[in-house]
């Protein structure tokens, strides 16, 4: 399964589940980039049946409609959605 | 996947935007967040053979995405209650005018099982219940924009909305 990683400051652990043609998740990694946090993300429409019935149900965890994008942070809590204040908020920036 | 040209998106946009205007809806007046979105619908439409929902995972199978496919069954509802259907594709005609601000809203669409269940449950129900003898004709709605008419079978096309005829369920 490729996980793609953006460099930057390390603010804390994130993953972020999106999916390629999604507007919202772009906006969401254009303002991660733009704050220059490191994190990681998965596209998930690019994988294949199999990863991606996978990877919903780590999802579901986090998220119940399973919606995009979800950002984890720390392995402790989620963001669904653009949310850029909160985004803000979570990483102390 | 291929790029898909510029003048494809312009044409698909153009054709949205006239048909949108036609049936008394409003596309995001941003153009380039919604030229993007056409994009993602044409890239969808190419790998899915139907225009997915760009914001959504679709499975890939026509018949558990039929809900998802834009227009989607959720944008009137969105667009009443939210101002913007949950791309942000289409707008209400507050919003088109920048009165109301576009925003990421949250999602309308049920979980995988909650759909299971409706679907099976309405299922049920169409199959148990004869339309109304007294009808001469049963009534189909268009489940994405509610167009209702009384014919023998569901239009090829919503003339409202232009979906097809898979997106119509029996009303009455
Ligand atoms: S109407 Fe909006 S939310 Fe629905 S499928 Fe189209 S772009 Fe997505």
């Amino acid at each position: 399964m490729k996980i793609n990683s953006v460099k930057g400051v390390k603010k804390a652990e994130i993953m972020l589940y999106t999916l390629s043609t999604c507007i919202w998740c772009k906006k969401t990694k254009q303002l991660l980039n733009d704050l220059g946090v490191e994190y990681n993300y998965i596209d998930v429409d690019t994988l294949t049946a199999e990863d991606k019935e996978k990877l919903t149900v780590e999802i579901e965890k986090w998220n119940a409609a399973v919606s995009f994008p979800t950002m984890v942070i720390n392995n402790k809590e989620a963001i669904l959605g653009y949310q850029p204040d909160d985004i803000r908020e979570k990483l102390k920036i | 996947m291929s790029e898909i040209p510029g003048t494809k998106i312009e044409e698909l946009h153009e054709k949205l935007r006239k048909e949108a205007g036609n049936s008394g809806y409003y596309l995001n007046p941003d153009k380039e967040f919604t030229l993007d979105l056409v994009k993602s619908l044409l890239i969808n439409e190419e790998r899915f053979g139907y225009p997915a929902c760009p914001c959504r995972l679709a499975s890939g199978k026509r018949e558990e995405d039929l809900d998802i496919i834009c227009p989607c069954d959720y944008r009137d509802r969105d667009v009443t209650g939210y101002g913007a259907c949950y791309c942000a594709l289409y707008v209400s005609k507050q919003t088109s005018k920048g009165e109301i601000p576009v925003k990421a809203i949250p999602e309308s669409r049920p979980g995988k099982q909650e759909r299971l269940k409706m679907a099976q449950e309405q299922n049920k129900q169409t199959k148990e219940t004869p339309f109304p003898s007294k009808l001469p004709l049963p009534v189909y709605r268009c489940k994405v924009c509610g167009y209702l008419c009384a014919r023998p079978e569901p239009p090829d096309i919503c003339p409202i909305c232009k979906v097809t005829k898979d997106r119509f369920e029996r009303f009455i």
